[in-house]
């Protein structure tokens, strides 16, 4: 079963590299960028036995830190 | 019993021999090197020091791999014993990774790779790391990071605060660290964890020696014979 979790900065903490490539957007001349946000998405090919609690537990346990992230399991196929 | 110490070194750690050179020159007492694969710790120790660097590459998040590598089950076990426990820069990140201190170290607010000496406050000297300070004293310590942004709720920050633990601040802004936080205690106060490397600051050679009075303080509070 492949997943994809997408771990993503919470509301409220500053990013800055977010910020950067929102900058570097503008210097290209993109117009209009109200704000980026840079996360991270991490793809698992796991056992298709594997249940939805020990996915959950693999995120809060290493996949994000949840001091600053949230994360979102997608069960692709 | 002569001070017993123990530096970790994780693959990517690069701060583990001045660490280990720094404990010894100051408290004349052993430090074992200590491999992040190992499960268990030397017996008897006084101190544990988890050092600067990019152990695993900083892969996933700074410090997030080494805090759940073998060694760092027992490093736990030990702090939660009241075990005296010194994480510094790549350290700091691996302790609040480990759960031993609140909050998270994220990229510096101005993207770069911060290197150079910085003026601190010490705001906490009545700590086990920082006795031999005195209350608001200013100290120049070197930093180098990337990852250094102190971050924490603002419930967090206050809880902090309000009990004495934040031990270390920047004079001036570095790297975006909410209230310009440098270093904090855990509730226990035989953990410190701190962006500036003390160790890279004891004999004038190094440019200054306010880092010495930290590992004399620690070894003055622990009341092991050197």
């Amino acid at each position: 079963m492949k997943v994809r979790v997408h771990v993503s900065l919470k509301n409220g903490v500053l990013d800055p590299q977010g910020r950067a490539i929102h900058h570097a957007l503008e210097g290209l001349g993109f117009s209009g960028v109200n704000d980026v946000r840079a996360g991270r998405l991490i793809e698992l090919d796991v056992a298709d036995s594997t249940t939805d609690a020990a996915l959950d537990d693999m995120c809060r346990k290493l996949l994000a830190n949840q001091v600053i992230e949230n994360f979102r399991i997608e069960k692709v196929a | 019993m002569a001070f017993t110490a123990a530096v970790i070194t994780f693959p990517g750690s690069n701060c583990d021999r001045d660490m280990a050179v720094a404990i010894e020159q100051i408290t004349g007492g052993t430090v074992h090197r200590v491999w992040h694969g190992d499960a268990e710790l030397p017996s008897g120790l006084d101190f544990i020091a988890l050092p600067g660097g990019f152990s695993y590459g900083d892969y996933l998040r700074s410090g997030a791999m080494a805090a759940r590598s073998p060694v760092m089950q027992a490093v736990v076990a030990a702090a939660n014993r009241g075990v005296t426990v010194l994480g510094v820069c790549n350290g700091f990140q691996v302790l609040t990774e480990a759960g031993l201190l609140p909050g998270a170290l994220m990229r510096n607010a101005g993207i770069r790779f911060v290197c150079r000496d910085v003026p601190l406050v010490v705001e906490n000297n009545q700590s086990l790391f920082t006795a031999r300070y005195t209350a608001g004293q200013r100290i120049v310590i070197p930093v180098a990071h990337h990852d250094g942004n102190y971050f924490a709720d603002a419930e967090t920050l206050d809880r902090l605060e309000g009990e004495g633990r934040v031990a270390f601040r920047y004079a001036d802004q570095v790297n975006g660290s909410q209230r310009d936080i440098a270093g904090v205690l855990n509730a226990g106060g035989n953990v410190l964890g701190m962006m500036p490397h003390p160790e890279r600051m004891i004999e004038p050679a190094h440019g200054g020696s306010d880092g010495r009075a930290l590992f004399e303080s620690v070894l003055a509070g622990l009341n092991v014979a050197a």
